[in-house]
């Protein structure tokens, strides 16, 4: 099969990768979905449209999704300042944008929640002029995902801006479009791919964060409960049955969601390679 | 048509131009503004956060938080775990992107999407996956059980769920690398005689190591700091089975806040530093890849 004869080794790297992907990956992910087929359809259907189940899937999802847009709305800020603009310190915030990436989740968990909770340095403002509750609430929640998610919509528009081509807005311009135009007409059709991108990985992310989560939310079931703490629940009672059944369900969410990346970062490369 | 291209490059104009493709200055300070204020709310005042809670009973609270025996055995714990991961991820990466970028074989985007999918998965499900193969009641359990050997709620599960969420790091670093990288020189030294091995720790080795440093720089910080996974099939047995976030997670809950936070400055400090080193790599590697464009421009010269 393969095409090159000189170079060696196709044979061992090949099979070791393969061995290993099965070994660590695929073979445990295919035993959660035996376990979640040897359920039945009735079984299954009751545990993934329990009240429970299904409050904690809103949960999960809504605030996944306002995190990934106030990422995707601050996100586009942040890497078109990085980009286009200069000012002392750029370097220092441009590294601090992957912190989420190398900060253990549990730490921003027990941070945000020492943070925002009634004494903290932004809770006693928020929750006792505003009366706005963030810890131990769905907001804190948001607020937890929105961390841990701000890399990904940075990280995959900031290569796409940089590669833009001045002498397009300058064409803009001299046909005597302003910069509001410029930027809606002729940046932001070129960044959508790259911006949706990075919303469907930091929405990802946030749809199966648990670490920072558990510390903020309080896990209170159908009011502060997410999907991950719910499969973490039933984990810890020994109802594998219903773990499973919950787990199917966010993997193929998940699933679903990488092949949707994939997609997308092709149609992106496509975009970029044809002008 | 000349008309308009000689009147753009007359001075008057180009200024109007340059003005119609950057923002008016008080613009272009509120957008900093406001993105430096993002990224100070959600990173650098957490951040602070922590070290200022780790200290706030004083040094010798926060030595004392740091050189209890649970703490201790978390610390080994955790180096344990990512010193098998990481390793192991390593050759795995390697391996893969050899594979994958030097040869064409049917099947590649299906192993391309097994490798992506633990970065997709949430972390409980990988510590769900491997109680369901080697828990008590997993595919694996009641054989373990006959053997007396123990992998869910012990260090072996700590390491296998590590290697899970660490799984694509290396990998992803390496196949962009390679593939922009092709197969030429490989091919001219293999015709020169040199053997598999050495053309890969001469030929290859040398233009992907940042990016392989890269990759194991985040593979260990993903694998000293995973909390979920870890979580899920460590069962929590203080001096045993806790690694430092879950350590962490245990202190907080007893509500003894400057330990928590004391032991987790170890772990903030951890990523800091992955931060510096990533910056640093980064640099390198963008020198290096200047310094291979201009030889390659001057040999076009000659």
């Amino acid at each position: 099969m393969s095409r090159n004869r000189v170079i060696p080794g196709f044979g061992l790297s090949l099979g070791y990768a393969t061995l290993y992907t099965s070994l660590i990956v695929f073979i445990p992910l295919a035993a959660l979905a035996a376990s979640g087929i040897s359920l039945g359809a009735e079984t299954f259907w009751a545990v993934v449209s329990h009240p429970q189940a299904v409050a904690s899937y809103q949960l999960s999802f809504g605030a996944s999704l306002v995190a990934a847009l106030i990422n995707l709305i601050f996100g586009l800020l942040v890497a078109w300042v990085l980009v286009r603009y200069t000012f002392p310190g750029k370097r220092i915030a441009d590294a601090l944008v992957d912190l989420p990436f190398a900060l253990p989740t549990a730490v921003a968990g027990i941070a945000l929640t020492a943070l925002y909770g009634r004494n903290g340095w932004f809770g006693q403002y928020l929750e006792g002029w505003w009366g706005f509750k963030v810890a131990y609430a769905p907001a804190g929640i948001v607020v937890a995902l929105t961390l841990i998610g701000l890399p990904f919509v940075v990280r995959t528009v900031q290569p796409v801006l940089e590669g833009l081509e001045r002498e397009l807005e300058e064409a803009a311009a001299s046909l005597g479009a302003n910069r509001w135009q410029t930027f809606r007409r002729v940046l932001l059709p070129a960044l959508v791919p790259a911006l949706l991108t990075g919303f469907a990985l930091s929405f990802a992310r946030a749809v199966g964060e648990y670490g920072s989560v558990v510390f903020i939310s309080g896990n209170m079931p159908y009011r502060t409960e997410i999907t991950p703490l719910l499969i973490y629940s039933k984990l810890e009672q020994y109802d594998y049955a219903g773990a499973s059944a919950l787990g199917v369900m966010l993997l193929v969410f998940s699933f679903v969601l990488l092949l949707a990346i994939n997609g997308l970062q092709y149609w992106s490369l496509r975009r970029q390679g044809g002008g | 048509m000349s008309g308009v291209v000689s009147s753009l490059s007359t001075p008057g104009n180009v200024v109007v131009s340059r003005r119609a493709v950057t923002e008016a200055a008080w613009l272009r300070g509120l957008l900093i503004a406001l993105a430096l204020a993002f990224l100070g709310v959600f990173l650098v005042v957490p951040l602070v956060l922590v070290f200022q809670e780790a200290f706030s009973k004083g040094w010798q609270a926060y030595l004392a938080a740091l050189t209890e025996p649970d703490a201790w055995h978390a610390v080994k714990l955790t180096l344990i775990a990512a010193g098998l991961a990481v390793p192991l991820n390593v050759v795995f990466g390697v391996a893969a992107a050899w594979s994958l970028t030097k040869f064409h074989f049917r099947g590649k985007q299906v192993l391309i999407t097994l490798i992506d999918l633990p970065f997709a998965v949430s972390p409980v499900i990988a510590g769900l996956i491997y109680v369901l193969v080697f828990g008590s009641r997993g595919w694996l359990g009641p054989w373990l059980e006959e053997h007396n050997l123990s992998i869910i709620y012990a260090v072996p599960g700590i390491v296998l769920a590590t290697v899970f969420v660490t799984f694509p790091f290396v990998a992803r670093e390496l196949i962009p690398l390679m593939q922009e990288q092709g197969v030429s020189q490989e091919e001219a030294a293999l015709t020169l005689g040199a053997s598999g091995w050495q053309t890969f720790r001469r030929v290859t080795l040398p233009s992907i190591k940042w990016g392989l440093l890269y990759g194991i720089i985040l593979c260990n910080a993903r694998a000293m700091g995973e909390f979920g996974a870890v979580s899920v099939v460590s069962g929590h047995i203080r001096g045993k089975t806790n690694t430092l976030p879950l350590h962490v997670e245990i202190l907080y809950n007893e509500y003894q806040f400057a330990a928590a936070f004391a032991v987790a400055s170890l772990l903030a400090l951890l990523a800091v530093v992955t931060l510096v080193a990533k910056s640093f790599l980064e640099f390198k590697h963008q020198r290096d890849r200047e310094r291979a464009a201009r030889a390659a421009a001057r040999q076009e010269v000659s």
